[in-house]
């Protein structure tokens, strides 16, 4: 036989990243995954916290002839809005949450009574709004009666709210689990071995997945935020490049961390469960769903260095207050520290066999 | 003159308690095809890996076409090619993309059509490895090896789980790389392959070298020049047979008593004869000359059967 031609190769980050991107696209699960899952979720949320005009407080009033005139003074209440239920039921109603005060009649003749759990959010406003119908209704005159003056806040609804932490979470999830699976299925099935056994340049290798991580973030975060744009009229406060570069920013602590989680485990479980480890705490306390101040005082300092509470924080500050990047030092800070140390450990413990 | 292709002194890996390889030497000279035999667990794999840097060894030295890893990794993996006992392909690319990816790697590499040729996958070149049966993959993890027509080429069980064809599309492969002058290093499980393919022969055992030398050679070492399989009813001991004229061994396997004998026509009727006087009624008997196989069962005894058993549960009798 002749000896073989050899030529000079392609460009080896080239065809490594020419892979990730095959495997990505031709793998359909995990399309719905980066694009439809947080889809689903912003309709679900924003249909369910959907501005449906003011809103009225939900009131139970147990269903008596003795309770006709408490429930007539609840009823002409703009603020309230009231279902009567059977006695039998009426604490079930109330624990089940159907209404976050239940109203009875006085015995023989005395003051109603407002039952309600001062523990459940709103539910202290909701029995004063209530005791002051009833008071009105029994004939209570007004001394100063303020006016109510209703303002529109744009960028104050809750999807608004809501889609720069869908971005984040999506952003997280691409991240730990689009580079930490990867790292370990290649691992698991000694292709990582067998890549070692090659002069493959490891930066090019490693590089490939935080590039094509970074690509993948930026087509995440402007196809959701063009989608709560179409679909919510979502308004971008700041400019459109400033969330980009946050996104980025994101991008590369999460695919540091997901460089981190998937460096040593040796097999799928192990990695599944390093990577709920990291991905749960921060689902439950970066404020993705709800805002973080709802959090006690004692537990901020480790909510705020949390990654993702520092990626939704810069996201909306961009996004919903209109801040410049200059604005949001202070999480970027935290991302760059986190991208730093995930690598700086990764680099150090990762195995190829 | 130039360095030997692959130099092992004294190698060994323990894993916790277990002693994978235990005091192992190896020496093989450039241009030749090696073989290395053994039963399950016999540290094959193991020591191949060391061989290739991707394991540490606990003791010992290696020294690859006159280099160690520790020093020159970079260009030992230049110059040599690889494919692992246990390697998953991506599923999800194609053939040639498989091949251009680990082209991609070497500093000069062959050209991806010519790879594809030389193992047989042309027709299969834009197929995803998902869509490729077992021998076919196995192809292209030899294919992945050859791309940058290395100097040394390790196959650690490249043809186990092919059919008889895609096996000597391989051999083919194997012959024409090693016609070149390169070495090759490969682990089987056939005698078959190891007596077409390898110059010489290391049969391993419980992490040590019990036998080296030429396929011939270890042959001779059995002894005689034929075997006698032989099962009778009731089954006979083993001493009985070596007391008979003309056996110069003889060994158990199951029900199957196998007679090592200078020539079968001398030893036969003997050996007939004995059986009648012991009142045993001969089930089953087969002759053939002494053979890659009875060399082994020779060397590595019992722990080769076993495997070997293990190996082929269809065919158990
Ligand atoms: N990572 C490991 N941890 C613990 N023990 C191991 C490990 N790898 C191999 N061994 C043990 O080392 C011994 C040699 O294994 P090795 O894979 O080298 O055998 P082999 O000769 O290649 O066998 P086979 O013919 O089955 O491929 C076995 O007893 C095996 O159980
Ligand atoms: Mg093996």
């Amino acid at each position: 036989m002749t000896e073989p031609l050899l030529e000079p190769p392609p460009s080896s980050f080239v065809q490594l990243l020419l892979a990730r991107v095959r495997d990505f696209v031709r793998e359909p699960g995990v399309l719905f995954w980066v694009f439809g899952f947080p889809i689903v979720l912003a309709v679900s949320l924003g249909l369910a916290f959907r501005e449906k005009g003011p809103e009225r407080v939900p009131v139970l009033v147990v269903d008596a002839p003795e309770a006709a005139a408490a429930r007539g003074a609840l009823e002409a209440s703009p603020l309230l809005s009231v279902r009567a239920v059977a006695a039998p039921g009426a604490a079930d109603a109330l624990r089940r949450g159907d209404g976050l005060v239940l109203v009875r009649p006085g015995t023989a003749g005395g003051a109603p009574t407002v039952e309600h759990d001062p523990g459940r959010p709103g539910a202290p406003a909701a029995a004063a709004l209530a005791a002051d119908a009833l008071e009105r209704g029994a004939g209570r005159k007004d001394v100063v009666s303020p006016a109510l003056v209703r303002v529109d806040a744009p960028g104050r609804r809750y999807v608004d709210f809501l889609i720069p932490g869908l971005v984040g979470m999506t952003l997280m999830g691409g991240g730990i689990w689009g580079v930490g699976y990867g790292l370990v299925s290649m691992r698991v099935r000694r292709l990582l071995k067998r890549l070692a056994a090659t002069p493959m340049s490891r930066r090019a290798f490693l590089g490939s997945f935080l590039v094509h991580r970074v690509g993948l973030a930026l087509v995440e975060v402007c196809f959701l935020l063009a989608f709560g744009a179409l679909a919510f009229d979502l308004r971008i406060a700041g400019s459109l490049a400033d969330a980009l570069v946050v996104g980025l920013l994101g991008t590369l602590a999460f695919g540091a961390l997901g460089l981190l989680v998937g460096s040593r485990a040796q097999n799928m479980e192990t990695a599944n469960g390093l990577m709920n480890l990291a991905t749960l705490p921060m689902w439950l306390l970066s404020g993705v769903f709800f805002s973080t101040s709802n959090f006690p005082t004692w537990l901020r300092p480790v909510v705020d260095a949390l990654p993702l509470t520092a990626l939704n924080d810069a996201l909306r500050l961009v996004v919903n207050d209109g801040a410049s990047l200059a604005a949001c030092a202070g999480p970027l800070a935290v991302l760059a520290a986190w991208t730093a140390g995930s690598f700086a450990v990764a680099l150090r413990i990762f195995r190829w066999v | 003159m130039s360095p030997p292709a692959v130099l092992v002194r004294g190698l060994v890996k323990r894993y916790g308690d277990v002693v994978a390889v235990d005091g192992l030497d190896l020496e093989i000279p450039a241009g030749v095809c090696f073989g290395i035999l053994g039963p399950n667990g016999a540290g094959k794999t193991t020591t191949m890996e060391i061989v290739e840097g991707l394991l540490a060894p606990t003791g010992g030295e290696v020294a690859v076409l006159g280099r160690t890893w520790a020093r020159d990794a970079g260009e030992l993996r230049e110059r040599i090619g690889v494919q692992l006992q246990e390697t998953v392909l991506d599923p999800l690319q194609t053939v040639r993309e498989t091949l251009t990816l680990f082209g991609s790697f070497y500093r000069r590499c062959r050209r991806v059509e010519d790879v594809i040729a030389d193992v047989g996958l042309e027709a299969k070149a834009t197929a995803r490895v998902k869509a490729l049966s077992g021998g076919q993959r196995q192809r292209l993890a030899v294919g992945c090896a050859l791309v940058a027509d290395p100097e040394i080429l390790f196959l650690d069980e490249p043809t186990t789980g092919l059919d008889p064809a895609a096996r000597r599309g391989l051999w083919d492969v194997i012959g024409r790389f090693q016609a070149r002058g390169r070495t090759v290093v490969l682990t089987t499980h056939s005698m078959e392959e190891a007596e077409r393919l390898c110059d010489r022969i290391a049969i391993v055992d419980r992490g040590r070298v019990a036998a080296l030398g030429t396929p011939d050679e270890l042959v001779a070492r059995v002894g005689g020049e034929e075997v006698v399989e032989l099962s009778t009813d009731p089954p006979l001991d083993v001493a009985t047979w070596r007391a008979v004229p003309g056996v110069r061994e003889a060994t158990v396997e199951g029900p199957v008593h196998r007679l090592v004998v200078d020539r079968v026509a001398d030893a036969l009727p003997a050996v007939l004869s004995r059986a009648a006087s012991s009142g045993a009624r001969p089930v089953r008997l087969a002759t053939h000359r002494a053979t890659l196989e009875d060399a082994f069962l020779a060397v590595a005894g019992r722990s080769f059967a076993d495997a070997e058993a293990a190996a082929r549960p269809g065919e158990a009798s």
